[in-house]
């Protein structure tokens, strides 16, 4: 047996720091359409090969390629591609009232906008999202009023949830969307609950859970992983892998080690390694799972290989930890620009239209922050002051109503 | 009316709500099948089926994660959590998201979910299975704290808890299950069925949350006790003849603040008593409520008799336990200041 003279420990890096050329070799990419598609009836013990695979659709020509490739009408493309314009506009606008100081804090999930709005067009209205803070384009998928969103991020007096969140931590059940909070991990478990839930119920519904590569270390995902396979929840569980967690790269979770996909392995569920920036694919895995779910065989992970091309938020400068270039060099491309590219291809689609949905999003988020500046940016307005008392229990107990009546004087 | 102890009379808690509201469900570890380590389940998943009683991961987190899940989906979920002492891998679920979850989407999800757990010492449980962790649950906004002392209590408490829309932590005194133990561990133990409180109705009633039950009248002093620590109490003032006024509290949170507060302005003086440690429990909170609420009506400092501040240790457990003479003393401290 080999043995050092003595152990030292591993600690893991990024393969590149501010300085460094960009480094993606780890993705193991392979061409579009290679990765194999088994029925999505077929047992879990006979596709433990996709956990190591990656399943793409479009090429670099925007030609959809292989088995995965969906029969998507050309409609829901271009909903789709709007809903992906849109999102990105949005989250550059309040951005830029962030900086501005129109309100405290902001996430924009640039990049990674595919992986939200393909599966809110792939799900039922009944079915329920478990959102992290980067999935509002699952939101504008499901035409969701701006106006609210816009409410939301100043605390304003027309703020849906009563200025008791930070930005971006919506709530929207009528449109699938369950409450976010800034916790990793702590709803993955609800997801596999509320699919428990449909199945005891003798209903047709199924949820659908993200969480980032980084929360995979967190003890909840196990903890929901198992109740999943236990119980075959119907439920679809999501791993944004968009390589960095605030300044901690996709190492710190394990990701040097193995796939995320490849969790799924260890509990005996199917797991697919997906590129996350590929609208079809994404499509087209999440259509897959579903089809599983809705056929009471459980739940499926899946990985979505991305890039965080912006900061983790407002308050973190990502030059300080990753080269300015990674984000340009990341060799999955941009969501937008690849729908956009395989839209023209096909003949759905031109230049000039995309110029004009560009146009129309800035505009219509341009008109919208107007209206909710109107209303008030952080702090100018607030819900009334004695709602800070209310929602505590379903009714206040005697401490709520007396501390409301010493606020409200 | 039938006799029942503390298990039987949670088992038929669970067992009428399984009959009434067919969205309640029930699930833990080895409640199942086997119906539980305590016995609280059993019969129940014959009765019902499994799908309506059913066995869990030793995993208190999914535990309580899922059952906020099925709440949101608008069932109404019954899990135990084998001893308090365990609920801890689950604490962030309690505190970040059942608690919380109705205020911050505004009412748009809740988590209607019933948490049961056996807590207390006096069965030889050492530091893992004898703690009172009621305090680290009191302190949460959003999340209710039940806790009966009889098994006539205990079946109306649990139902208006299932029957809640908010989360409720349902702690029972493990060591009053099959008796009303008053400290004495050298004397033998006394069934339930001499006690008046047995008498449990077979169907359905409710004791809303938030009223406390004055279970001894008194004028000398009022001692606050909840659980295993009322009958502890009324010993004490049996046996050192003191008139004390002994309020179960019942419920913790919402706490019965009226009758805490009538009663001390009544007698001028006031004792709490309970099994957790000392420091930060919720008996500091209930003296700074008496101190608010009554200094003026004080003819005496607050005594606080308690768990010492140290696990709960298995040889020294009746050392540990604040018994009838720890509580008598304090009584005749209390009692006999002099203001």
């Amino acid at each position: 047996m080999l043995r050092n003279a003595r152990l030292s420990l591993h600690i893991p890096e990024p393969s590149a720091r501010p300085g460094d050329r960009p480094d993606f070799r780890h993705l193991a990419l392979r061409p579009a359409g290679e990765t194999r598609r088994p029925e999505p009836e077929s047992p879990a013990a006979e596709m433990r090969d996709l956990p190591y695979e990656l399943v793409r659709v479009l090429d670099d020509q925007g030609q959809a390629q292989g088995p995965w490739a969906p029969l998507i009408p050309s409609e829901t493309l271009r909903r789709g591609l709007a809903a992906m314009v849109l999102t990105r506009a949005f989250d550059d606008r309040i951005f830029r009232l962030q900086r501005q100081g129109k309100t405290s804090f902001y996430m924009r999930s640039t990049g990674e906008e595919a992986l939200s709005v393909a599966p809110s067009l792939v799900l039922d209205t009944g079915d329920m999202c478990f959102p992290t803070y980067r999935n509002v384009g699952f939101l504008m998928a499901r035409d969701y009023p701006l106006l609210d969103l816009v409410n939301q991020i100043f605390s304003n007096a027309r703020d849906p949830l009563k200025g008791r969140q930070m930005p971006v931590l919506y709530s929207a059940r009528d449109y699938g969307f369950y409450s976010v909070s800034g916790n990793l991990g702590s709803r993955i478990g609800h997801a596999v609950g509320w699919a428990m839930a449909s199945a005891w119920s003798g209903d047709d519904k199924i949820a659908l859970a993200y969480i980032g590569e980084g929360t995979v270390a967190e003890g909840a995902v196990h903890e929901a992983l198992t109740f999943a396979t236990v119980y075959h929840a119907p439920v679809i569980l999501a791993i944004s892998n968009n390589q960095w967690a605030i300044s901690s790269f996709h190492g710190l979770a394990g990701g040097n080690e193995t796939t995320f996909a490849a969790r799924a392995l260890a509990y005996g569920l199917p797991g697919l390694r997906v590129d996350g920036n590929d609208f079809l694919a994404v499509h087209a895995a999440v259509a897959w799972a579903a089809e599983r779910a809705r056929s009471n065989l459980g739940a499926t992970l899946i990985e979505f290989v991305t890039y965080r091309t912006s900061g983790h938020s407002t308050s973190d400068d990502p030059a300080r930890y990753r080269p300015d270039e990674e984000p340009a060099a990341f060799p999955l491309g941009d969501p937008v620009e690849r729908l956009k590219t395989h839209m023209i291809a096909a003949g759905h689609w031109s230049e000039a239209d995309h110029d004009a949905l560009v146009r129309d999003c800035d505009e219509r988020v341009r008109a919208t922050v107007k209206e909710g500046e109107a209303v008030g940016t952080l702090g100018v307005t607030k819900p009334p002051l004695g709602s800070m008392f209310e929602d505590v229990f379903k009714t206040p107990d005697w401490r709520q109503i007396r501390q409301r009546r010493e606020v409200e004087g | 009316m039938p006799r029942m102890n503390m298990i039987q009379a949670i088992n038929s808690a669970l067992d009428v709500m399984l009959s009434r509201d067919p969205k309640m469900l029930i699930f833990g570890e080895d409640v199942g099948y086997f119906g539980g380590v305590f016995r609280a389940t059993d019969g129940l998943a014959a009765k019902y089926g499994a799908k309506r009683c059913f066995d869990a991961p030793i995993s208190e987190g999914g535990i309580i994660a899922t059952a906020i899940g099925m709440g949101a989906y608008g069932l109404r979920p019954v899990v135990e959590i084998q001893f308090a002492d365990y609920i801890l891998p689950a604490y962030d679920q309690l505190v970040s998201e059942a608690a919380r979850l109705r205020y911050r989407s505004a009412g748009d999800f809740w988590a209607p979910i019933t948490v049961r757990t056996p807590y207390g010492g006096g069965i030889f449980g050492g530091q893992t299975h004898s703690s009172s962790p009621e305090a680290i649950f009191a302190h949460v906004t959003g999340l209710k704290t039940v806790i009966p002392s009889t098994p006539y209590d205990a079946k109306g408490l649990l139902i208006a808890a299932i029957e809640e829309d908010d989360p409720v932590i349902f702690l029972e005194p493990k060591r009053l299950y099959q008796g009303p133990f008053d400290g004495h561990p050298e004397r033998p133990v006394e069934p339930w069925s001499n006690h008046p409180a047995s008498e449990v109705p077979e169907g359905h009633y409710a004791i809303p949350l938030g009223t406390a039950n004055v279970v001894r009248a008194g004028r000398a002093v009022t001692v606050l006790a909840y659980g295993t620590m009322v009958h502890v109490a009324q010993a004490a003032a049996a046996e050192t003849g003191i008139d004390a006024e002994v309020i179960d509290l019942r419920t913790l949170v919402p706490l019965d603040i009226d009758t805490v507060t009538a009663s001390v302005k009544k007698t001028g003086r006031c004792v709490i008593v309970h099994e957790a440690s000392r420091f930060g429990g919720y008996g500091a909170e209930l003296s700074a409520l008496v101190q608010e609420e009554c200094f003026y009506h004080l003819q005496a400092p607050i005594e606080r008799v308690t768990g010492w501040d140290t696990p709960y240790p298995h040889a020294f457990e009746w050392d540990y336990f604040p018994g009838p003479a720890r509580v008598g003393k304090a009584l005749r401290r209390c009692v006999e200041a002099e203001t």
